[in-house]
């Protein structure tokens, strides 16, 4: 899971071989890479400097373990320090002890704060919660609509403000109004607003002062680069921030801007935006994000995703056929269904280290796989279990039944047999302990 | 923490410090201080390693007034390749088309109001397509500027296919005689396939109209996104053949360095920069005045 950077690293540390424990110049050596590393994630330029003297200062000395390569051993000391500076452990929000909880966030312009302020609504609801959102942004052209319709979608009330009443009066006045109507969260959106920008800096204190929030949230673009910490320091400075959101981590930006964020204020992050839906909101954990920003994909976040999708009595079924080389065209078309449900396959794509970094005909797009299910929904049970009777006839039925041509039904019966072959292989290889996890292409 | 503490007091003081040495550093024989403190300021103003190394490259053993060289090098990388005719902003057909491009946020309904204002204050007629179908409202907030421009919109509800409000608006667009369509598109992460195929599909819809549609294809760039906007830049312009880039949001202490190392992969020119809120913050790109920023 380390290969990226261990492969260079271990490039770097050839002369080494054999020794002991790492020395002060190895280190530096290797440190380069990793400073590349951070550097192209966007983590601020000082923070990089300041983290990898302390892994240096930790990494001298160090012995080198017998199981792993002096590059593994440096970047699981990376890592490690990563995951610690980025937050031990989780930072849910603080509920008041008398609701309604106050959420207020903040943020630059197209940050993602009313997209976020309706997913995190969605998540007190579906516990259950009354939810209470304010359109504070009284400046962006149809703000307040796009608040509103979001709310009607989620089941949230709202609280719009009149004609020219500024945000923190709209603020005070939705609040009292959720205290009344005994909701539990009331969640103030607020306008887009530089830090840079004096009268919506003093704008913003006045909310704060007035919703006096239990938890001021700062939304902050997951693809932000040096810029992170002006931002969150000059908002720390006007109103008492106690956690950020991370926004737009399902694209593909490897968000070094949360460690410099982390380092600068030393407030945790507590949830990163996955996706444009509702519902794509999740926790932050400072593991996953620490390979994302070293460019080691997020092999765990893989795993949790294939756990909720694939089905688990399948799965065992699937690996025990292929451990007695059964394995059959039905096989291989379950096996595709059981991914597709997986979401998106460029999101799934993007959690495997290295995958970025794939020749272009090697990504599988979502289409391809249709083609594939409707070339196998086009053979008879016999011709599934037993491929070696499609003839050159047969071929051309199910060419003609999937809407697709020979070409594509054969390269299909070629892909599967390398798999077959594969899987002698690595059957051969894992014996009786082979536990084999469902695997794909 | 100390390491907390003492990067806070180390960042306040970060870029003023900065360029006095970096123009110390020009000054002198010593090509490693040059070097380091050069690297510093290109990094810290997002214009990442790889094109600072290349920039730090081409001047540091050549003779002669460093400062000038520097500056120079970067207005070469600027105003290279496609950039180096300047841009007239005509409209090259009846009507001419814009398309706008980019990441969610990025400023793409904006820039589509400030464009739309600038030429209607040019006599001209234009036309806006609410093309982000997907983002609630969205509409009404293109249609919010529209008024503010005093220009036509043409919409359909939200949800509708957005390649069909583009077909229809063009059709509009020249029925009507107008100078200039402008089809706003809903902001989507350049690594979603499906959602960039959903891009080329109203590219090859605005063709059906002629080969000509759309004359001009811009990515909506924030000017505080780091390094990622290569990738924007290298899989927009592959889904939709983009023209240039707009640059947002550079009324912030965001640099915009990005742009250099954008512009070192893929020949796209920057057009125009977004420097506030107000209808009249879209300013034609000025190299000069960029790199000035990013050095200072």
């Amino acid at each position: 899971m380390f290969e990226e950077i261990s492969s260079k690293l271990d490039a770097a540390f050839k002369k080494l071989r054999g020794r002991g424990k790492l020395n002060e110049k190895d280190v530096t050596a290797g440190l380069r890479e990793i400073r590349l590393a951070l550097l192209e994630a966007d983590v601020h330029f000082k923070v990089v400097k300041e983290f990898l003297a302390n892994v240096k200062e930790r990494a001298v000395g160090q012995e080198v373990l017998d199981s792993i390569s002096p590059g593994q051993q440096l970047v699981k000391i990376v890592n490690d320090e990563l995951v610690k500076l980025l937050g031990g452990q989780r930072a849910p929000i603080r509920l008041a002890s008398q609701p309604p909880t106050v959420v207020l966030l903040a943020g630059l312009q197209g940050s993602g704060k009313t997209t976020f302020a309706a997913k995190l609504a969605q998540r007190y609801i579906k516990r259950d919660k009354r939810v209470h959102l304010v359109a504070g942004d009284i400046y962006r052209p149809a703000a307040a609509d796009q608040l509103e319709q979001l709310a009607k979608q989620i089941g949230a009330s709202i609280t719009r403000g009149e004609e020219g009443e500024l945000p923190d009066s709209i603020a005070a006045r939705a609040i009292k109004k959720a205290a009344g109507d005994l909701q539990d969260l009331v969640i103030v959106d607020t306008a887009g607003r530089l830090h840079v920008d004096e009268d919506l800096m003093k704008e913003i204190e006045r909310v704060h002062a007035v919703a006096k929030p239990d938890e001021t949230l700062l939304v902050v673009d997951g693809m932000t680069g040096q810029d992170a910490v002006n931002v969150a320091t000059s908002f720390q400075e006007r109103i008492a921030i106690d956690g950020f959101v991370l926004t737009k981590m399902d694209g593909d930006a490897r968000g070094g801007a949360a460690l410099s964020i982390r380092h600068v204020t030393g407030k945790p992050i507590k949830f990163v935006g996955t996706g444009e839906g509702v519902d794509a909101l999740e926790d932050f954990h400072p593991d996953r994000m620490a390979n994302r920003i070293l460019g080691m994909g997020d092999v765990v976040g893989l795993v949790e995703k294939a756990a909720q999708s694939v089905d688990m009595e399948k799965a065992a079924h699937l690996a025990d056929r292929m451990r007695r080389q059964q394995f059959t065209l039905d096989d291989f078309a379950d096996q595709l269904s059981q991914l597709k449900k997986m979401g998106p396959l460029d999101q799934i794509m993007g959690m495997i280290p290295g995958a970025a970094k794939m020749p272009k005909g090697m990504k599988v797009d979502d289409k391809a796989m249709g083609r594939t299910e409707a070339i196998i929904s086009s053979m008879t049970p016999l011709e599934r279990s037993e491929p070696v009777i499609l003839n050159g006839s047969r071929r051309k039925r199910i060419a003609r039944g999937s809407g697709t041509s020979v070409q594509e039904v054969n390269q299909l019966l070629k892909q599967f047999d390398m798999i077959k072959k594969m899987m002698k292989k690595m059957g051969g290889k894992r014996g009786k302990k082979g536990r084999m996890t469902p695997r794909f292409q | 923490m100390s390491f907390f503490k003492n990067l806070r007091a180390g960042l306040a003081k970060t870029r003023d410090g900065l360029v006095s040495s970096l123009k110390k550093a020009v000054q002198k024989d010593n090509n490693e201080d040059l070097r380091e403190t050069l690297e510093e300021v290109l990094i810290m103003g997002d214009v990442g390693v790889h094109a600072a190394d290349r920039i730090i490259e081409s001047i540091a053993g050549r003779e002669g007034d460093r400062w000038e060289l520097l500056q120079q090098e970067m207005l070469a990388i600027l105003g290279g390749g496609n950039g180096a005719e300047p841009y007239t902003a005509e409209l090259r057909g009846k009507p001419h088309v814009i398309l706008l491009v980019g990441t969610n946020g990025s400023g793409k309904t904006t820039t589509a109001g400030k464009l739309a204002a600038k030429y209607a204050a040019q006599g001209k007629r234009v036309i806006l397509a609410a093309g982000d179908t997907y983002r609630a409202a969205a509409i009404e907030q293109l249609a919010v500027w529209a008024k503010r421009a005093d220009v036509e919109v043409i919409s359909q509800e939200r949800g509708s296919d957005a390649a069909s409000v583009a077909y229809d608006a063009l059709t509009a667009a020249i029925a009507r005689g107008a100078d200039l369509l402008i089809v706003d598109t809903a902001g989507r992460l350049q690594n979603r396939s499906n959602l960039m195929e959903e891009l080329a599909k109203i590219r090859r819809v605005l063709k059906k109209h002629g080969e000509e549609y759309p004359h001009e294809t811009f990515l909506v760039l924030d000017a505080t996104i780091g390094q990622n906007a290569l990738s924007q830049a290298k899989l927009f312009h592959e889904a939709v053949a983009l023209d240039g880039l707009i640059v947002t949001k550079l009324d912030g202490t965001a640099k915009g360095g990005m742009i250099l190392a954008v512009r070192q992969e893929v020949d796209l020119p920057v057009r125009y920069v977004g420097v506030g809120e107000g209808i009249d913050d879209l300013m034609p790109f000025a190299p000069e005045d960029f790199v000035k920023a990013l050095l200072d």
